[in-house]
C-alpha cells in the first residue's frame, strides 16, 4: 500500500457515491438494532429492489447518530434529512419521498440545539459511514494520518504533536496523553506494547462501545500511530465480552486493515510493523483498572497491583506498555491530520478538545453527544438534552459513574472540564451523565446504588475496599430504611475517609465519592431519613407506654 | 542494572539510614528495628500489598503507600508511625475483625496468632463496625489439616506459598469482594485435591487459625516458618 493507492481507494468510493442520487444511512449500532433497525434496513433494501432504484439509491448500515432513545434513525444524504423512530413499514413512504418533500411525520429538526451545539471529532464519521467497510473510512481520509507519521515524521515529532494538542486521557483521570506516550517512548526495551482499554465498566456508559461499533478503524489507526510513536510493534484491544457487535466489527476491521497492509508487517512499505490482537474481558469493573487489565491479558486473575511501577515502565510481561482509552485513541488521527493547534483551539485552557457523554435519567433526549470541553452543564442538560420531561424538577446531575459525584443546580453554569468537575466533588470519568429529578432520594437512588455497585465489583484483594464498601453499603441500607441514628451516619463518613485513603486501587479510592458528594449537597435527604427513624422510635415508645 | 543496587540514603521517622537500591521500605525499616505491622507480607513469598496494614507516609505525597512493595529512592523521607497512619491501621484492623468470626477464645491459634498479636500491639480494644458474620463452613476433609474460613483474613499467603514455594498450585481465590474465599483446586474438598502434596506449608504460613493441623486443641496450634528465610536466601543466591 502506498499513499497513492490509499487515495485511489478514497476516490473510487467518493465517485461511487457521486453517481448515486441518494444515500440512505440507517443506524446499525446496538441500540437501534434492538429497536428493529435491521428489519428496517431489509425493508428499505427490498423496497429499492421493487422500485428498481438500485442504480440511484443505496442503503448503508451506519454507526450511532446520537439520539438513541428515538431510534432507529435514518439519515438521507445529500439532503441531510434525519428521520427518527422509523419502523420497517415506513420504508416505502421514505423511498417515495426521496425526490419530493421529506416525510414530515418522521422528520427531525437538524437545527435543534441537540445537533447545533455538538462538535464532532471522535464521532465525526459516526452515522456517516458503514463501519464494516474499510473503504468508507478511507474515503473520510482514514489512514492518511498513519501514512503521514510513518513516511514523514519521526516518533519524537509525533509525540510532540500529541503533547502540543493538549489531549488528556478520556478513560477517567485525564492524564496528559503526550506525557504518557513520551514516558513509554523513552523507556529502553526491545519489546513494548500498546493497549487499548475498551473494558467500559461504568454502569450506563456506552461511549466506547459506540465508537467501536460506529467507526472501529479510527481506533486501530490511533493505536498504530501510538505504536509508531512509542516504538511498539504489538498491540492489544481489551474489550468486554458483553459487547459482541463491537467485537465482531473490530475483528472485521482488523482483518480488512491487515489485508490492505494498513496493519501488519512493514506498513506502507516501511520498517514499521504493528500487529493487533483482541482480548476479551469477562466484564468485571475492576478489570478496567490498568494493572488489573494487564494481568487479565497475561491470563492471570484480573486483580490490581500497587503502582508504582506504572505500566509505562513495567507493563505486559514486565515490558513498557502504553495503555489508553478507546476515546483517547479515537482523537489521535484527527489531531495528526488537522494539527495540534486545531485541536488545542477547541475546549478550555487545560481541557482541550471534546468529550463524548452518554445522557440518561430524567432527560428528554437520552443518548450520545459530543461537546466541546468548557460547555456548561446547563447547556448540555437544557439545550442538547432538551431538559427534563414535563412535571419533573431538576435536582442534580451525576457524572463520573461510580467514581464520581453529583452536581446540584447551583453549579450548573460551571464549565465542563477536568478541574472544574473535580472542584465540585465529582469527575469527568468516562462520560456517563445521569440527570436526577426532585422525586429521587439521593441516599437510596444515588449513594446506595453506586456503593452497591462498588461493593459487588470490588475484587476483594485489599481490606478497606473489600470490607469497607460492604460496611458502607450496610450503613446506607440502614439509613435508607429509616433505621439509622446519627452515630451510623458518623460511622459512614469516617469509613468514607478510611476507604478513600487506604484502598489499593482506584475502585476503592473512589468508591466513597458518590456518598461524600450527596452528603455535601443533599444532606437534607440523609437528615430526613434519620428524622423518620427517630419518629418511628418515638411512636414505638409511646405505644408501649 | 548497576543503578538498582546502588546504595540509597533515606530517612525513616527522622532517622537517616542507608539501604540497598532495590530494597523496599519495609525491608529497610526491619533492618533498623522500626516496627511496621504487616499481615499479608511474609518474607520469602511474592508480595501482595493487600492487607494495607503496612501503609506509610512519604513526604511530598498525600497518598499512603504500602511499605511492603514500595521501593526506596534517594532522599526519600518516610513516616511510619504518624497519628494519621495509626488511626488508619487501627480501623483497617477493625474492618478485618468485623468481616468474619474472630472469637479468639475458641480458636486453635489463640495465643499464637498474628492477627491477635497485631491487635494487641496496635492497642485495638474494640470494633466499632457491625460484625458481618457471613455463613462460612469448615473443610476438614484433608487427612491431616483443616481450613476454617471463618478465621481467614484473605491474606493469600497460602495461595502464594503453595504456588511459589511448593509448586503445587492447590490454593486459589474464588468470587469477588466480600464473597471472596480461598479454595482448593477447582473449589472441591481439600481431601479430594489431586494437587496437594500434604506438605503443610500453607498451614505453617497462615497467620491465623484458618489453616490448622487436625487434632490440635484450642490455643495449641503453633506455626513454624523456618523454611521460608532459608528459601529466600537460596533464591537470592541464585539471582
Ligand atoms: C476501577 C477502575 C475501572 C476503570 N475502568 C476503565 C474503563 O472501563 N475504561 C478505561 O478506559 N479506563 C478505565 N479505568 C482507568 C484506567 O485504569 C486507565 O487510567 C485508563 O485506561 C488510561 O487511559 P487514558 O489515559 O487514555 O484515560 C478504570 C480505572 C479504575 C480504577
Ligand atoms: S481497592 Fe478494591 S478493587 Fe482495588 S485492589 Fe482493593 S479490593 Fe481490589
Ligand atoms: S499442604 Fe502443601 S501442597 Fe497442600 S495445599 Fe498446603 S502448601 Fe499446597
Ligand atoms: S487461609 Fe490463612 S493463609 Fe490462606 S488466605 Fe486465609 S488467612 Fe491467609
Ligand atoms: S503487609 Fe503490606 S499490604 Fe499487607
Amino acid at each position: 500500500m502506498t499513499r497513492e493507492e490509499l487515495q485511489e481507494i478514497a476516490e473510487n468510493e467518493l465517485e461511487a457515491r457521486e453517481e448515486l442520487d441518494h444515500l440512505i444511512f440507517v443506524c446499525n449500532a446496538a441500540s437501534c438494532q434492538s429497536s428493529q433497525g435491521l428489519q428496517l434496513i431489509e425493508s428499505l433494501k427490498s423496497g429499492i429492489e421493487e422500485k428498481e432504484l438500485g442504480d440511484t439509491v443505496e442503503v448503508k448500515g451506519a454507526g450511532c447518530m446520537g439520539l438513541c432513545a428515538a431510534g432507529p434513525l435514518v439519515l438521507i444524504e445529500p439532503d441531510g434529512i434525519l428521520y427518527t423512530q422509523v419502523k420497517p413499514e415506513d420504508a416505502g413512504e421514505i423511498l417515495n419521498h426521496l425526490e419530493s418533500e421529506a416525510v414530515e411525520r418522521l422528520k427531525t429538526d437538524l437545527e435543534m440545539p441537540f445537533f447545533g451545539k455538538q462538535v464532532k471529532i471522535v464521532l465525526e464519521n459516526s452515522g456517516k459511514i458503514d463501519p464494516e467497510k474499510i473503504e468508507d473510512y478511507i474515503a473520510m481520509e482514514g489512514y492518511t494520518a498513519l501514512n503521514r507519521v510513518i513516511t514523514e515524521m519521526s516518533p519524537g515529532e509525533v509525540i510532540d504533536v500529541i503533547s502540543d494538542s493538549g489531549l488528556r486521557g478520556r478513560g477517567g483521570a485525564g492524564y496528559p496523553t503526550g506525557l504518557k506516550w513520551s514516558t513509554v517512548g523513552i523507556a529502553e526495551d526491545v519489546q513494548k506494547y500498546v493497549v487499548c482499554n475498551a473494558d467500559e465498566g461504568d454502569p450506563g456508559a456506552f461511549m466506547d462501545r459506540s465508537v467501536l461499533e460506529s467507526d472501529p478503524h479510527r481506533v486501530l489507526e490511533g493505536m498504530a500511530i501510538a505504536g509508531y510513536a512509542v516504538g511498539a510493534d504489538k498491540g492489544y484491544i481489551y474489550v468486554r465480552a458483553e459487547y459482541p457487535l463491537a467485537i465482531e466489527r473490530l475483528r472485521e476491521a482488523i482483518k480488512r486493515a491487515r489485508r490492505l497492509n494498513l496493519l501488519g508487517n512493514n506498513i506502507f512499505g516501511s520498517q514499521f510493523s504493528f500487529n493487533l490482537e483482541i482480548r476479551l474481558g469477562a466484564g468485571a469493573f475492576v478489570c478496567g483498572e490498568e494493572t488489573a487489565l494487564l494481568a487479565s491479558i497475561e491470563g492471570r486473575q484480573g486483580r490490581p497491583r500497587p503502582r508504582p511501577p506504572y505500566p509505562a515502565e513495567y507493563g505486559l510481561w514486565g515490558h513498557p506498555t502504553l495503555i489508553n482509552n478507546v476515546e483517547t485513541f479515537a482523537n489521535v488521527a484527527p489531531i495528526i491530520r488537522n494539527g495540534a493547534e486545531w485541536f488545542a483551539s477547541i475546549g478550555t485552557e487545560n481541557s482541550k478538545g471534546t468529550k463524548v457523554f452518554a445522557m440518561a435519567g430524567s432527560i428528554n433526549n437520552t443518548g450520545l453527544i459530543e461537546v466541546p470541553m468548557g460547555i456548561t452543564l446547563r447547556d448540555i442538560i437544557y439545550d442538547l438534552g432538551g431538559g427534563l420531561p414535563e412535571d419533573l424538577k431538576f435536582k442534580a446531575v451525576q457524572t463520573g459513574g461510580p467514581s464520581g459525584g453529583c452536581v446540584p443546580e447551583e453549579h450548573l453554569d460551571m464549565p465542563v472540564d477536568y478541574e472544574s468537575l473535580k472542584e465540585v466533588g465529582t469527575m469527568m470519568g468516562s462520560g456517563g451523565m445521569i440527570v436526577v429529578d426532585a422525586s429521587s432520594d439521593m441516599v437510596s437512588d444515588v449513594a446506595k446504588y453506586f456503593v452497591e455497585f462498588c461493593k459487588s465489583e470490588s475484587c476483594g484483594k485489599c481490606v478497606p475496599c473489600r470490607v469497607g464498601t460492604a460496611q458502607m453499603y450496610d450503613l446506607l441500607d440502614k439509613i435508607s430504611k429509616d433505621e439509622a441514628t446519627q452515630r451510623d451516619l458518623d460511622l459512614l463518613v469516617d469509613l468514607c475517609d478510611v476507604v478513600r485513603n487506604t484502598s489499593l486501587c482506584g475502585l476503592g479510592q473512589a468508591a466513597p465519592q458518590p456518598v461524600l458528594s450527596t452528603l455535601e449537597y443533599f444532606k437534607e435527604d440523609y437528615d430526613a431519613h434519620l428524622q423518620k427513624a427517630t419518629d418511628k422510635l418515638t411512636h414505638a415508645v409511646q405505644r408501649e407506654e | 542494572m548497576a543503578s538498582r543496587t546502588k546504595v540509597k540514603t533515606l530517612t525513616i521517622d527522622g532517622k537517616r539510614v542507608g539501604a540497598r537500591g532495590d530494597a523496599t521500605i519495609l525491608e529497610v525499616a526491619r533492618e533498623h528495628d522500626v516496627y511496621i505491622p504487616t499481615l499479608c507480607f511474609l518474607e520469602g513469598l511474592r508480595p501482595n500489598g493487600g492487607c494495607r496494614m503496612c501503609i506509610v507516609e512519604i513526604e511530598g505525597s498525600n497518598k499512603l503507600q504500602p511499605s511492603c512493595v514500595t521501593q526506596v529512592y534517594e532522599g526519600m523521607e518516610v513516616h511510619t508511625d504518624s497519628e494519621r497512619i495509626q488511626n488508619y491501621r487501627k480501623k483497617i484492623l477493625q474492618l478485618i475483625f468485623s468481616e468474619r468470626n474472630h472469637v479468639c477464645s475458641v480458636c486453635v491459634s489463640n495465643g499464637n496468632c498474628e492477627l491477635q498479636d497485631t491487635a494487641q500491639k496496635l492497642g485495638m480494644d474494640h470494633v466499632e463496625y457491625p460484625y458481618l458474620y457471613p455463613h462460612m463452613e469448615v473443610d476438614a476433609t484433608h487427612d491431616r489439616f483443616a481450613v476454617d474460613h471463618n478465621r481467614c483474613i484473605m491474606c493469600t499467603r497460602c495461595v502464594r506459598v503453595c504456588e511459589g514455594v511448593e509448586g503445587a498450585y492447590t490454593w486459589d481465590i474464588a468470587n469477588r469482594g466480600i464473597n471472596a474465599k480461598v479454595i482448593t483446586d477447582l473449589n472441591q474438598d481439600w481431601g479430594d485435591s489431586e494437587t496437594c502434596t500434604s506438605c503443610g506449608k500453607c498451614v505453617q504460613v497462615c497467620p491465623t487459625g484458618a489453616l490448622f493441623e487436625k487434632g490440635k486443641a484450642v490455643a495449641e496450634m503453633k506455626k513454624t516458618r523456618q523454611f521460608l528465610p532459608y528459601l529466600s536466601v537460596m533464591r537470592e543466591e541464585e539471582e
